[in-house]
């Protein structure tokens, strides 16, 4: 099919070594003798678990609950026994532990009930929850929950679902196995996408290196009789990027700022679409998953790894070279060396590559920037990399924001061309954690303020309430006071008799002064509830600045408000209750 | 062990850079060598020499590693374009001078390499021409019949320096022939001296320059720079020359002239496309390129030095950082509102 592609700008052609991997087809990794599933697979909430050390459990059981809306289940990849459910090291860049379900499988690999159903009968909010129930995250490795991106927005209109089996980066192909091998199933997911969301057009996005997982593809499409058109990008890294392929395939540009269904297209990557299949056609949650094993290895290929299996165990099926001194996790360009061979499979794996010394040369050291301005040329998002750079280095944070920051995919195209050696991808994420950093100590303290405030100031109304009681007290007592007397004034004219004017001035006097004494109290009261008032407002060193520094601090404030509007909104109530 | 991704490098490095560089001078080099006289060779080597003893020394007090820096070839293109922006016979001392200068002052006081605000070279040429206007303006007659060594001999001041030797450049001589000659002599007249003037511009320098602009384009051919600086230097050197020429061509030589004269081909493909000191967005480059283009032109002209080139870079220097401030592209996603 002939269709409009296209172009992003800057991107890198890195050798794509996908050849090794493709010589054999997908294989299934055996039984390990432990799972370790970390609850934490997604992105949002932390799944709650719901088993305990010494449970049975059958294969595809609930292990963990999502946890909110945006949030996916967890279930146990094979039948076995749990051994503990502890903090256990994870694939991840901060070498952090997180909650895991240790299982020891019984070898009978015994399925649960498994429900099979024709989504068609169902609604569509039934349909999200089933692939929120079953696990369905985003499988090309920024695994966020499918069911949360499946509403399409309510202003703008579907034009496209775009299907991303690009599979950009190096080493990488795990999706190129699936669509080669199990197209059908692919193109039936992607059916349920469209169901949901109801796109004017379908576009599966495949890069011209994979001529066989789009004839596939194209085969499978045609042979259920879809409309998909299933499109062959460029080979250019990174095209596989959800942003970069939305750009090749519709032109649209979506900025960080900015969700894609703003603009009316949505993007998942294949192995989403064909687990979204499996659970909702074939009641399977997400258990396994294909990873690529590949590197410094004998023998390269794809598996069907069940999630949880440690990586070192899956690593041997395929032979490393003694040399291999390291495992990454995901491609040579955006993965990461984890922290030891036991963490786990999880469903953001895609890849694990050996890594040695002979493959991945240990890097020249850093030189200074001499900006020649090639990471500009190579970021496909057109930032200015070494602006960027020398900001972060300078902790310079709010310069990196408003030289975008946070449009930064961390694609590692402009450590790739940097001829200085200079780990820009390394400076950019740690400029953004200290931003984040930053937000989050800002929101406590202003949390903490807020409750004080709210606190003195409602002190201050109290004691201005009090006074005001008192004052009314006193007044209502003097006007008591003066009417007696005014009384007894009264009894003593009537008694007197006098005709003289003089002695009956007294008795009216008396009253007035009443009234007087009445107004001032008031007055009084009034006044002291808006000095409390007044007092509440705390001191500011804001009241003599000029007009820019006024706008910045809009900006600011404005940001904050949309940055924390829940965890300002509570403030006031929280600490009235914790008192 | 940590070791962020990119695991996988592109094969690139600043030294081969600098390297690729030097290699598109050589064709200019060799002209040089050729044409105007072998004594050029000499200065090549005396002013790397100079720059490479220099940044060694204050690599040394930074404690920063010699090998590495010294590799890193940036000296040496320095070095270069020092020696090929001096007269040729100029003594080795002030050659030395001017490198030593913008080495330690121009670059090391400045942070080093990638953080000299001003491009070192063309420091070295203005500090040199202002403390040292006779010798700066001594140049050979071209052709002269004198071996290499004979020309090292005057270099080191061995041999006397024959006022046979100086001449002005071509550039200069237009100009101070314009301005005696009050409107009595024309532009076309003074190009028929073939002892001065070649085809279209300086006798033998126009194929220097020539030479310049083959391997300024090979450089542009492997994207060590963009097309920016160059075509706007350039277009707007030839837009503001055009004109006047058009207007008046017996007192303006005309765009070629200038184009091939004096210092305004390795300016726009060597010099004032220097990263460091230049600008950096793609419309930064262009407002970089044609003001350094337009001020060459009117030093040149109207001003009191023989060429413009060195100071009109060094101005465009001092804007470059609020030219890519003011200049800055907008990103993916965003251009609709930019």
């Amino acid at each position: 099919m002939l269709m409009n592609l296209f172009k992003f700008k800057g991107g890198v052609k890195p050798p794509t070594n996908k050849t090794q991997s493709v010589g054999l087809p997908i294989a299934q990794a055996p039984l390990p003798s432990r799972l370790v599933v970390p609850l934490h697979q997604s992105i949002g909430g932390t799944p709650r678990p719901v088993v305990e050390a010494g449970d049975h459990v059958l294969k595809g059981q609930l292990i963990g609950e999502a946890d909110g809306w945006i949030s996916a289940a967890v279930h146990a990849p094979t039948s076995g026994t749990v051994l503990a459910v502890e903090m256990q090291a994870q694939p991840h860049p901060s070498g952090l532990d997180a909650l895991c379900v240790v299982i020891e499988p019984d070898g009978k690999d015994e399925w649960i009930a498994r429900e099979t159903v024709d989504y068609k009968s169902l609604k569509p909010e039934e349909v999200r929850e089933r692939l929120q129930q079953s696990g369905v995250v985003g499988l090309g490795g920024a695994v966020f929950p499918t069911h949360g991106k499946l509403t399409a927005s309510k202003t703008v209109p579907m034009d496209e679902l775009v299907i991303n089996g690009a599979e950009c980066e190096p080493f990488i192909t795990c999706d190129d196995l699936l669509m080669r091998e199990r197209a059908d199933e692919v193109v039936r997911g992607i059916g349920i996408f469209r169901d949901l969301l109801q796109p004017k057009k379908v576009l599966i996005g495949i890069e011209d290196n994979k001529p066989e997982a789009a004839a596939a593809m194209r085969a499978a499409v045609a042979a259920l009789g879809e409309d998909f058109a299933v499109v062959q990008v460029p080979t250019l890294y990174p095209a596989g990027g959800a942003k970069q392929l939305i750009r090749v395939l519709t032109g649209k540009e979506v900025p960080a700022s900015k969700r894609s269904t703003d603009l009316g297209v949505q993007c998942f990557n294949v192995a989403t679409a064909y687990t979204a299949w499996r659970a909702i056609a074939h009641g399977e949650p997400v258990v396994s998953r294909l990873v690529t094993v590949s590197g410094n290895v004998q023998e390269p290929r794809n598996y069907e790894v069940l999630i949880g299996t440690p990586m070192g165990e899956l690593l041997k099926l395929a032979h490393p070279h003694p040399d291999t001194d390291g495992i990454v996790m995901g491609g040579p360009m955006m993965g990461f060396l984890v922290p030891n061979a036991d963490v786990p499979v999880v469903k953001a794996t895609n890849c694990l590559i050996a890594h040695s010394e002979r493959i991945f040369p240990p890097k020249a050291p850093e030189m200074p920037c001499i900006r020649c301005g090639a990471c500009a040329q190579a970021c496909p998002h057109e930032l200015q990399p070494f602006e960027l750079y020398w900001f972060s280095r300078a902790k310079n944070f709010g310069k990196t924001q408003e030289y975008a920051i946070f449009d930064c995919i961390e694609c590692g195209c402009c450590s790739f061309v940097c001829p200085s050696r200079i780990p820009l991808v390394q400076y950019f994420r740690f400029a953004k954690s200290e931003i984040w950093a930053r937000e989050r100590d800002k929101n406590a303290a202003d949390a903490a303020k807020a409750r004080f405030e709210f606190k003195q100031l409602r002190d201050e109304r109290e004691k201005a309430e009090k006074a005001e009681k008192l004052a009314k007290a006193a007044a209502a007592q003097a006007a008591k006071k003066a009417a007696e007397a005014a009384a007894a004034a009264a009894a003593e004219t009537v008694v007197a008799e006098s005709p003289a004017g003089g002695p009956v001035a007294a008795p009216t006097a008396a009253p007035l002064d009443a009234g007087k004494e009445a107004k001032r109290a008031t007055i009084e009261a009034a006044m002291a509830r808006a000095k409390a008032q007044r007092e509440a407002v705390q001191p500011k060193n804001t009241e003599a600045v000029t007009i820019e520094q006024q706008r910045a601090m809009d900006e600011i404030e404005s940001r904050r408000v949309v940055l924390a509007p829940a965890s300002q909104e509570p403030a006031g109530p929280t600490g009235e209750k914790a008192e | 062990m940590f070791a962020p991704a990119p695991y996988l490098l592109k094969d690139v490095s600043v030294s081969q850079v600098m390297t690729q560089v030097c290699i598109a001078l050589v064709p200019g080099i060799a002209a040089y060598a050729w044409l105007v006289g072998p004594a050029i060779l000499a200065q090549l080597v005396i002013a790397s020499l100079a720059a490479l003893l220099a940044e060694a020394a204050m690599l040394r007090v930074q404690r920063k590693p010699l090998a590495l820096f010294l590799s890193d070839g940036s000296a040496i293109v320095t070095a270069w374009l020092i020696a090929l922006t001096f007269p040729p016979l100029a003594p080795w001392w002030l050659v030395v001078t001017g490198t030593v200068f913008a080495i330690v002052i121009a670059k090391h006081l400045y942070g080093g390499l990638g953080q000299n605000p001003f491009n070192p070279a063309m420091v070295a040429f203005a500090v040199c021409i202002v403390a040292f206007p006779a010798l700066m303006s001594q140049w050979p007659v071209v052709g002269l019949q004198q071996s290499l060594l004979e020309q090292i001999n005057v270099i080191l001041g061995l041999s006397p320096r024959l006022d046979a030797l100086s001449s002005a450049t071509p550039l200069d001589a237009m100009k101070t022939s314009l301005k005696l000659g009050e409107g009595s002599v024309d532009v076309a007249q003074l190009l028929a001296n073939q002892d001065i003037f070649g085809n279209f511009a300086g006798r033998g320098w126009e194929w220097v320059a020539a030479g310049y602009l083959l391997g300024g384009l090979w450089l542009w051919q492997r994207k060590l720079i963009s097309w920016h600086v160059p075509v706007a230097f350039i277009g707007a050197l030839a837009l503001i020359s055009g004109v006047l020429w058009l207007y008046n061509p017996a007192q303006f030589a005309n765009p070629l002239f200038h184009l091939f004269s004096g210092g305004a081909m390795i300016g726009a493909f060597f010099i004032a496309t220097d990263p460091v000191s230049g600008c950096t967005t793609p419309r930064g480059k262009l407002i970089f390129g044609a003001g350094a283009g337009l001020l060459a032109y009117i030093i040149r002209v109207f001003g009191g030095y023989p060429d413009g080139v060195a100071f009109a870079v060094l101005l465009m220097n001092l804007c470059a950082p609020v030219i890519d401030l003011l200049t800055q592209p907008p990103i993916f996603g965003m251009k609709d509102k930019a």
